[in-house]
């Protein structure tokens, strides 16, 4: 009875625990929405974090990308030639990526490199007390610091997931065109019957938007909010990682939801 | 905005903190004169560091008032901190520098966010306050390449990048080399009196600050137990300051975190 | 990293990306001036679209002139209503014929227009007045299997 009782307590504590949590992130959220007015009039600022979560992220996408269609290319072909329309790879590659792949992969990738980073450096400016000291300074820190790795990421985020999946596209003309030889002209002319313009790359485009506000938001939040301890940092980045997971996967089931509710 | 010169720069009275249930301080009342270098002594944990937070204004007092300047820091909303900020200085304890900049710009960085200064201008500020800590020629490393003692001079640097009027260290010796701690105590009476500003420092590093500071206060267990110029201070009798002063173990301030007898804790876990 | 090297680097970046995104748009997506081409609508009622879709091409003598924008059912004539939006510069007479074709045996399904001879033209809000629903398989089947059987018989007493 006593152990029923203290499960339910343990899980109205965390109900009410993550409630709070939530509150202090849309508070977070709008501080740092009123405060980036300030920070955008010294756009070199947040140009340095597009150059750190943004090209130091190009590497590792590319190279994802390039294997993810390389893959696609490979299991779509042994696929589709068993039905005789190995030409609809070029369809099957680009609605996959431009679809789901590309932002959500993308994002994952961009989480665990720059997310994490960005996590690590505040905490680890909040440890040693540079937050405190800049605002000792009369510099606010969510304007100074928080604002520029927020706008970075949530610019970065839709040109890391379109580079990801033209990549990725790249990859599936590789092994699907030149190497198994499919017929180039098919490749892409039935690609392009297929693709809508608005349907699948503005719906992916918009998805990258929404994963890029959301993991900015997480990681800039992780760690200003954590322990100022080396303890406390590295779960910060942990739950920076993990949470940024669930919420690029959750939200992909919602917009996905909405977006191609009632098409084929 | 200012009061007279003869009220002090800083003034708290009666003033009280808790984190929640936990009483911090109990009651303060705490001057800082103009012109004057004061430190604020006491054990670990005696809520010293609060104090300085209170001062500016990171905390705010449960009760009481904590007055800068002739402002009062508990009506204050944030642009009127901030513009008070400017006019004060805080050296933490391990320096919180910035360690994605290199020295220079961590010491422009106060004018860079504060003055429409050019360049040029901001080179020549920054290379002065370098070299009245003597490191001008270190501008170009690395925080992560000084020591401990550099890093700390650098730190005050940009603290008084601003000419500030109030001067704020948190625990100034802490970790220091005998060498880097007498460089540091000097800096710290050398730019007070150079600059025309008053000091506040929160040490427990008894022997170096009597010779540096105009006067001093002991906290312990969030009250004041104590207060004189540092001539007073060394001939004081009162048992905590003697206990303080010397370095004892024992004394007013226990060497025991209160407990039962130990002989009930060894029998009991005997038994 | 001194500013300019960093400024390059988050221009080239944005450059690439912005490129790949035209890439996707262009070459991927077929985005041309005539996706945005205006349009106008016409409608047409079918006794049965069979799995006709939204978005499904409208076409005549096989070149895409428009797209199927909306499907409802009418309550008072239990028919099917269909929307086309016909691309701007496609013009095609008063009594065009519409109907509901399948691209290969199992291919999806589109709307085919034959134009009529009608000088007046279609215009904005206009109505197709002659159509022909879908084919469907089930009803072809049964068809042909009720023909067979009266066919036989009548063989039979010859």
């Amino acid at each position: 009875m006593s152990a029923v009782a203290n499960l339910l307590r343990r899980l109205g504590g965390g109900v009410v625990d993550g409630i709070w949590r939530l509150g202090f992130v849309a508070r977070f959220l709008g501080l740092l929405l009123l405060l980036s007015g300030q920070s955008f009039r010294r756009i070199h600022l947040t140009i340095r974090e597009i150059y750190f979560s943004g090209v130091l992220s190009l590497l590792i996408i590319l190279v994802s990308g390039l294997f993810v269609g390389l893959v696609l290319g490979l299991q779509g072909y042994e696929t589709l030639q068993r039905y005789g329309s190995s030409e609809a790879l070029g369809v099957l590659v680009a609605l996959s990526l431009t679809r789901e792949l590309g932002p959500v992969v993308a994002a994952l990738l961009f989480a665990s490199r720059a997310g994490s980073a960005v996590t690590a450096e505040i905490g680890l400016m909040k440890t040693t007390e540079q937050l405190k000291a800049m605002d000792m300074m009369a510099v606010n820190p969510i304007a100074r610091v928080v604002a520029p790795r927020f706008w970075g990421g949530v610019i970065s985020m839709p040109l890391l997931a379109a580079l990801f999946s033209a990549m990725g596209i790249f990859g599936g003309w590789l092994i699907g065109v030149a190497f198994i030889g499919v017929d180039d002209g098919a490749f892409w002319s039935q690609m392009q019957s297929a693709v809508d313009f608005r349907f699948d790359i503005m719906n992916g485009v918009i998805k990258s938007v929404v994963f890029g506000i959301a993991v900015s938001l997480i990681a800039v939040f992780e760690g200003f909010d954590c322990t100022p301890t080396a303890e406390g940092v590295s779960r910060a980045i942990t739950r920076t990682v993990v949470s940024s997971a669930l919420a690029i996967l959750a939200l992909d089931f919602v917009l996905t939801s909405f977006m191609f509710r009632g098409q084929s | 905005m200012t009061s007279s010169p003869q009220t002090p720069l800083v003034d708290l009275s009666g003033v009280r903190f808790a984190y929640g249930e936990r009483e911090i301080l109990r009651g303060i009342d705490l001057q800082v004169p103009r012109g004057k270098v004061v430190a604020i002594m006491g054990g670990s944990g005696c809520g010293k560091t609060t104090l300085l937070r209170l001062i500016g204004g990171q905390l705010k007092a449960t009760r009481g008032s904590v007055v800068v300047d002739g402002q009062e820091l508990g009506a204050l909303g944030r642009v009127p901190l901030y513009a008070l900020r400017r006019r004060m200085g805080m050296l933490f304890q391990f320096g919180a520098l910035f360690t994605d900049m290199s020295v220079f710009d961590n010491v422009a960085f106060p004018m860079r966010e504060h003055t429409d200064l050019d360049e040029a201008l901001i080179r020549d500020l920054v290379l002065m306050k370098l070299d009245a800590v003597g490191l001008r020629g270190a501008h170009g490393l690395m925080p992560s390449e000084l020591s401990g003692g550099m890093a700390r001079r650098v730190a005050l640097a940009r603290t008084v990048a601003l000419d500030p009027m109030l001067i704020m260290y948190d625990e100034p010796f802490a970790g220091l080399d005998p060498i880097s701690l007498g460089i540091i105590g000097q800096l710290i009476r050398r730019l007070n009196d150079a600059l025309g500003a008053s000091s506040i420092m929160v040490t427990h590093d008894v022997s170096e600050s009597l010779e540096i500071v105009d006067y001093v206060y002991f906290v312990s267990e969030g009250r004041i137990v104590a207060q004189g110029t540092p001539d007073e201070i060394r001939a004081s009798t009162d048992p905590f300051v003697h206990q303080f002063v010397h370095a004892e173990a024992d004394g007013p301030v226990p060497f025991h975190y209160p407990a039962q007898p130990i002989m009930d804790d060894l029998l009991g876990a005997a038994r | 990293m001194s500013r300019t090297t960093l400024d390059l680097w988050v221009g080239l970046f944005v450059a690439i990306g912005i490129a790949a995104l035209l890439f996707l748009s262009m070459k991927v997506g077929n985005l041309s001036a005539g996706s945005f081409a205006t349009t106008y609508a016409v409608e047409a009622e079918f006794d049965n679209i069979g799995g006709l879709k939204v978005r499904a091409p409208v076409k005549s003598a096989g070149v895409v002139v428009g797209r199927v924008a909306d499907i409802h059912f009418d309550t008072q004539t239990y028919r099917a209503v269909v929307v086309l939006s016909m691309n701007d510069g496609f013009e095609f007479p008063k009594d065009t014929i519409a109907s509901i074709l399948t691209s290969g045996l199992l291919g999806e399904q589109y709307i085919g227009l034959d134009a009529g001879g009608d000088l007046k033209m279609l215009k904005d809000g206009d109505r197709i007045r002659i159509t022909q629903s879908a084919v469907v398989l089930e009803k072809l089947i049964g068809q042909f299997l009720f023909n067979k059987a009266s066919e036989t018989p009548a063989g039979g007493t010859q």
